[in-house]
């Protein structure tokens, strides 16, 4: 098992035909991600990729049941597009897109929340199931499948972070980027809970940044679970300056609030592993691992 | 992107609020003519896109005309540290001159987006001209706050709540939810990230006035909002920052003296913290981002370079998207042209790793190469300590 997505998941893009999106969706397929149309306004009727395309996420719905799919448009289409795979019964979205304005996000989520949907993003490298299915643009790889399970704001800490796993001997049940800005679907509690009752995962890796509250929701989380899996976490941003945006619109100590130093003290309370040293993740996994 | 006071003050001074009496002045003499046209006692108030200017001596009271010149004098074409700026403090162009308002009470304010509620929301508090985080730790029974969504907007009653909770006299209250029902669909229609009014004035004359102003917007939302462009100042900004803006790239002064070169926002912040973890000090936060070009590359160890506290330079590149020998490329072109006389230390790891080395190696210029991540720190640290 993995979580979100495996080998059979049906994978829509929209925006397929532009530049960004081939290049990402011609990776996916060489993956093995069962990708099985596009949406580009205009270019209905299309093959592209040999994917068929689509003029509305609507109809490729109804053609080819899809079930979750990868949003490549420009930022400021990037919450309708959104709103249009929701509207249209996909439940799993994930939006690459950056520069979303965040009051187009925060309409978006309420706009989720009416249909039932979840919404991986947006600004992240998407997730993998490795050896299944990759619905993003991480280096596919890096990865191999395996039993640890990553959660992270960042996109090449991420590929950093599964790289010395890899190197460790250890593989990952899935990778989940959840998103450098202020506001974004799932978080680290909710993909906390999915890799809880996962069996193939046997232990978290979660990977923060400062901002936000997400690292301390992710602390209450794990402390009134009684969480059963070790989870590790590394927190970037301990030498960050306050008032400061560190490149993702959401990396911003704002007004004493979101600083690495507080989410590492809640995750501390909350019995995390915390990693002090960014090149030791997976050696600590490891250990962490092999010590029970 | 922040706007200065006395834009913000335009923008409200549009919507209906009312401000004290003021105008910029560029020169010392100005203010002490202004001084006198308005009346004194006067406020003299440094532009400056940070906050905490009260407490860092930004804004001062003149009582007299030939006092506000000699005050202006003190603060124009000098530069104001704030506990919200970096050491070096921001240029003062130019100063509000403001008449001084004898108020019977003030408040706080503000607007802005509620990240963990994922809402926007309304605060106001019964005591303003404070810091409203830290009254939020203090004293919370004098804050009131009411989240609502950009779709719906703030609703009358929501507006009324805030109004009443003030305790203003009831003319005020009629008054203020007018103005903040107006304020919250500008918020949402002009894409703004945070609003404050802060203090917002009970005049001794029974009125509501906006004493002072801050205003940030999404600079996501720049793209369909053109006409707010105009207001970016970018004299606030560090030479080098915004030299990085017009190239992509994201870059930020710190004070050590190992400057960084990174993919990715949270590598670059990983490899800061490790910097530190072993005992360095990083000179700048540096992302060349993803999309990037060799050119962007080149201008970015350029601009490394160019900071004369940087004393080595360590570069992590962990390939996806980006490409190592396209950041090889980019690296030489820049160190051969600079004839580079400072240790770079190199970190590279994923797409075209072996072409980039390749690169890197047969430019002839002393790179040092580090396995790992954490050799590469390492290295880096000891490299800053020798002695140049």
């Amino acid at each position: 098992m993995s979580i979100l997505v495996d080998r059979n998941t049906r994978v829509l893009v929209q925006g397929l035909t532009g530049k960004e999106a081939t290049f990402h969706a011609q990776k996916m397929l060489e993956y093995g991600t069962r990708l099985v149309a596009g949406v580009t306004p205009g270019k209905g009727g299309q093959v592209h990729l040999g994917l068929p395309v689509f003029n509305t996420v609507e109809e490729a719905v109804r053609a080819e049941e899809p079930e979750v799919s990868i949003i490549f448009v420009p930022p400021l289409a990037g919450a309708e597009a959104i709103m249009e795979a929701a509207a249209a019964g996909i439940k799993l979205i994930i939006c690459i897109t950056e520069g979303i304005p965040v009051l187009d996000m925060l309409r978006a989520k309420n706009w989720l929340k009416r249909y039932g949907a979840s919404l991986i993003g947006p600004n992240t490298p998407g997730l993998i199931s490795p050896g299944q299915s990759k619905v993003g643009i991480m280096p596919g790889h890096i990865h191999r499948p395996g039993s640890v399970g990553i959660i992270s704001r960042s996109g090449t800490l991420t590929y950093e972070a599964v790289h010395q796993l890899t190197a460790a001997g250890l593989g990952q049940s899935t990778a989940v980027g959840i998103g450098g800005d202020p506001v974004v679907g799932l978080k680290f509690f909710e993909l906390l809970e999915m890799f809880r009752v996962d069996e193939q995962t046997r232990a978290v890796v979660l990977i923060g940044e400062i901002g936000g509250k997400a690292e301390e929701e992710a602390a209450a989380y794990l402390k009134a679970s009684s969480y059963p899996k070790p989870v590790l976490a590394y927190v970037a941003g301990l030498t960050a300056p306050p008032g400061k945006r560190l490149g993702h619109a959401g990396a911003i100590i704002e007004g004493g609030q979101g600083s690495a130093r507080e989410k590492i003290d809640r995750l501390q309370e909350a019995g995390v592993k915390i990693v002090d040293n960014p090149a030791r993740i997976g050696q600590m996994t490891a250990e962490l691992l092999s010590g029970r | 992107m922040l706007i200065h006071e006395f834009q913000a003050k335009n923008f409200l001074q549009r919507l209906g609020w009312k401000i004290p009496p003021a105008a910029l002045a560029e020169s010392a003499e100005e203010a002490r003519r202004l001084a006198l046209e308005l009346g004194c006692p006067v406020m003299l108030k440094a532009q400056v896109l940070a906050g905490g200017r009260g407490k860092a001596g930004g804004i001062l009271k003149a009582t007299t005309p030939e006092e506000a010149e000699r005050l202006a004098s003190r603060l124009l074409g000098h530069r104001l540290v704030t506990a919200q700026t970096a050491s070096q403090g921001l240029p003062v162009a130019r100063l509000l001159v403001e008449r001084a308002i004898n108020l019977k009470k003030e408040y706080y304010c503000g607007l802005a987006v509620d990240r963990k509620n994922e809402a926007l929301v309304a605060i106001v508090s019964r005591q303003g001209g404070l810091n409203i985080e830290e009254l939020s730790a203090s004293r919370p029974e004098l804050i009131k706050k009411i989240f609502f969504n950009p779709d719906e907007g703030l609703k009358q009653f929501q507006a009324r709540q805030l109004g009443y909770f003030l305790e203003l006299p009831e003319d005020l209250i009629k008054e203020f939810v007018v103005r903040l029902k107006q304020l919250a669909g500008f918020f949402i229609e002009k894409d703004l990230k945070l609003l404050e009014i802060n203090p917002l004035v009970w005049s001794e004359d029974d009125r509501l006035l906006a004493v002072d102003a801050r205003m940030e917007f999404d600079d996501c939302s720049l793209a369909r909002q053109p006409e707010l462009t105009a207001l970016r100042d970018e004299s606030q900004e560090n030479e080098l920052e915004k030299e990085a803006r017009k190239f992509g790239l994201n870059y930020i002064k710190m004070d050590g003296n190992i400057g960084c070169l990174v993919n990715g926002a949270g590598l670059a912040m990983a490899t800061m913290d490790i910097i530190k973890h072993f005992g360095g000090q990083p000179a700048n936060f540096l992302d060349i981002g993803g999309g990037v070009t060799e050119q962007a590359v080149s201008k970015a160890f350029e601009l490394l370079l160019a900071d004369s506290q940087v004393v080595t330079a360590l570069i992590n590149i962990f390939g996806g998207i980006v490409r190592c020998d396209l950041v090889a490329r980019g690296v030489v072109a820049t160190a051969g042209r600079l004839s580079l006389d400072r240790p770079v230390v190199v970190r590279l790891e994923g797409t075209n790793v072996t072409e980039g080395r390749k690169i890197l190696e047969e430019s002839g210029l002393p790179f040092t190469f580090a396995r790992d991540f954490e050799q590469a720190a390492r290295l880096a640290v000891e490299l800053s300590r020798q002695p140049r």
